[in-house]
């Protein structure tokens, strides 16, 4: 049966670790939430290097099943894991990293190549040197590397890149966007960074205090205004489009979904291409009419859903429906009210800037 | 001051146990040191505290209990009669059996403290890889925790060399048998054979040199001598 079962139970210090989860066989699930939450306890019990009571059923595969007496000790599971800081062997060279795994996988069950994980990662030209001569960003795509050549069933990353500061970010970012888009893995993947969750989670598990407060497609859940999400300074909306054609005059390119189309800075791709797109709440506002001369390009017809409070008083979130696609606005409460804002009243919303993620 | 055969074969004798304890102390030292360096158990600062005895106690007391337990009378030396292996007492073997006794904590405590520097992430990314807990000892733990392997063995060799009471309590002074290279030094100066003691014991204070020299040179040995003493 296809799909990650995990319950989990386990008392901690400050409170009870209580998951019951069904999620998608494939794809990127986040675990998203404050520090302390339990995220990381969740995705060790998944490992079995903590032990929680419940079960964990990984695509049909049991690992795990108080009712029926089974836990596989952690080196019996088929997962490749990640932990938060560079955990390469400080005894073994890069190369001697990436066989400790492989080694240990028969010969008939690896589906990742030597070569494909050397390329996917862009270590190839690592191999010869220890661990203390790498970057921050080098160790962490070794280690990705070495969890990947164990050819593993299901891929745990404990927020692989929280020990990276901006820049080593955006250099391994793209290395996990082909994870995603390459390989058949599905991943956990634990994060408190709603900015890597949007470029990169399909369906996203909020965990507060040791509970799951909700679970869900990743864009559904970013355009909640009761969700914690919402109240982020980068609180944003994922949207799915596709592309329908290049302005070549104004290099733009136009990509369209159910509520209109969108013009962006002329991108490398094809027409029927795919597109998601991330749109911050702060850039998005709101007129009553669309016939106000300004110098935003994208503007689009939408009906208001609801109000929410946003992190600082002097503002609160608009939830829009843009003919079935959830947007969110930042606006102040004295434009809300200078305009007369209502649930249910159409309006042009202005989006100043969009971010295309994948 | 040329060596006399006695020294000769007390510098042997002294080299013969200092290796095999030496190499019996890693034997038996390692899982002491794995045990306490991992176990959440309430008898760890017991057993933690048995191992230190040796670094306290004067070595007389060490030996004269050795003495008593290998004895006719003691539990082990009832044993051992009753084994047809003889008695341990005045014989190189139990030289040697009260020499691991009493170099326990030196390589214990070092390799405890790698153990624990290492701490457990190592052996859960290993476990992650797929290797079981035993691939992980050999491969991962016992490699990390090589400096401190390091520091066990030169410490252990090292203060067997310079034991002096409990060989005098367990093995007497007879040539050959149990006459080591500290209790040779002790017989030339009671017999006021100065230069005999002097030819002996600056080659002792020179080994002993060169020895932490070469330990603190090679590194990693500060903190593991610090902790131990």
């Amino acid at each position: 049966m296809s799909g990650l079962f995990l319950q989990c139970r386990l008392p901690l210090a400050d409170f009870v670790l209580d998951a019951d989860l069904t999620l998608p066989g494939r794809g990127v699930t986040a675990l998203f939430g404050p520090s302390g939450s339990g995220k990381t306890t969740l995705l060790r019990c998944v490992a079995g290097l903590a032990r929680a009571a419940g079960r964990v059923d990984i695509n049909g595969e049991c690992w795990q099943d108080d009712a029926r007496r089974i836990f596989l000790p952690t080196h019996q599971r088929p997962l490749g894991y990640v932990f938060q800081e560079a955990s390469l062997f400080a005894h073994l060279s890069v190369r001697a990293n990436l066989e400790f795994g492989l080694k240990r996988i028969p010969a008939a069950e690896r589906k990742v190549g030597w070569d494909a994980a050397m390329d996917l990662l862009g270590i190839g030209h690592l191999l010869a040197r220890g661990p203390d001569k790498l970057s921050g960003g080098e160790r962490q795509r070794v280690a990705i590397a070495r969890a990947l050549l164990t050819s593993p069933r299901l891929l745990l990353m404990d927020e692989p890149l929280a020990a990276l500061d901006a820049k080593r970010k955006q250099e391994i970012l793209p290395y996990l966007e082909r994870l995603h888009d390459e390989l058949a893995i599905p991943i956990l993947y634990v994060s408190h960074s709603p900015d890597e969750v949007a470029r990169l989670a399909d369906h996203l598990v909020l965990l507060d205090q040791g509970r799951v407060t909700a679970s869900g497609p990743t864009a559904e859940l970013l355009a909640r205004l009761d969700l914690p999400l919402a109240l982020d300074e980068d609180a944003a909306v994922l949207v799915d489009t596709q592309v329908v054609g290049h302005d070549e005059e104004y290099h733009l390119t136009r990509l369209a979904f159910s509520g209109g189309t969108i013009k962006v800075t002329r991108k490398a791709l094809e027409v029927g291409a795919r597109a998601r797109i991330k749109i911050q709440a702060r850039d998005v506002s709101i007129a009553l009419t669309g016939d106000n001369r300004s110098s935003i390009v994208n503007r689009l017809p939408a009906r208001i859903r609801g109000f929410g409070d946003a992190a600082h008083p002097a503002q609160c979130l608009v939830s829009l429906d843009a003919c079935g696609t959830p947007l969110l606005a930042r606006i102040t409460r004295l434009s809300k009210d200078q305009l007369g804002l209502q649930e249910g009243m159409p309006v042009v919303v202005q989006i100043k800037s969009v971010a295309l993620l994948a | 001051m040329a060596l006399t055969p006695d020294d000769w074969s007390a510098v042997w004798l002294t080299l013969k146990l200092a290796s095999l304890v030496t190499l019996l102390l890693l034997i038996v030292g390692t899982p002491i040191a794995w045990w306490l360096a991992r176990t959440r158990s309430r008898l760890r600062n017991v057993i933690g505290a048995v191992v230190a005895l040796p670094i306290v106690l004067p070595p007389t007391v060490l030996g004269f209990y050795l003495l008593i337990v290998m004895g006719p009378q003691g539990p082990v030396g009832q044993l051992t009669d009753a084994l047809g292996l003889g008695r341990l007492p005045f014989t190189f073997a139990g030289l040697v059996v009260a020499s691991v006794f009493y170099s326990l904590p030196f390589v214990v405590q070092p390799i405890q403290n790698a153990f624990m520097a290492m701490g457990e992430r190592p052996l859960e990314v290993a476990a992650t890889l797929r290797a079981s807990p035993w691939e992980g000892f050999f491969h991962v733990a016992l490699p990390l925790a090589r400096p401190g392997f390091i520091t066990a063995a030169v410490l252990g060799f090292a203060h067997t060399v310079g034991e002096f009471g409990v060989v005098l309590m367990i093995g007497g002074n007879i040539p050959g048998k149990t006459q080591v290279l500290s209790v040779q030094i002790y017989n030339h100066v009671e017999a006021i054979e100065y230069a005999q003691a002097h030819g002996l014991a600056a080659g002792l204070v020179a080994f002993s040199f060169v020895v932490l020299l070469a330990l603190y040179t090679l590194g990693g040995a500060r903190n593991t001598l610090g902790a131990g003493q």
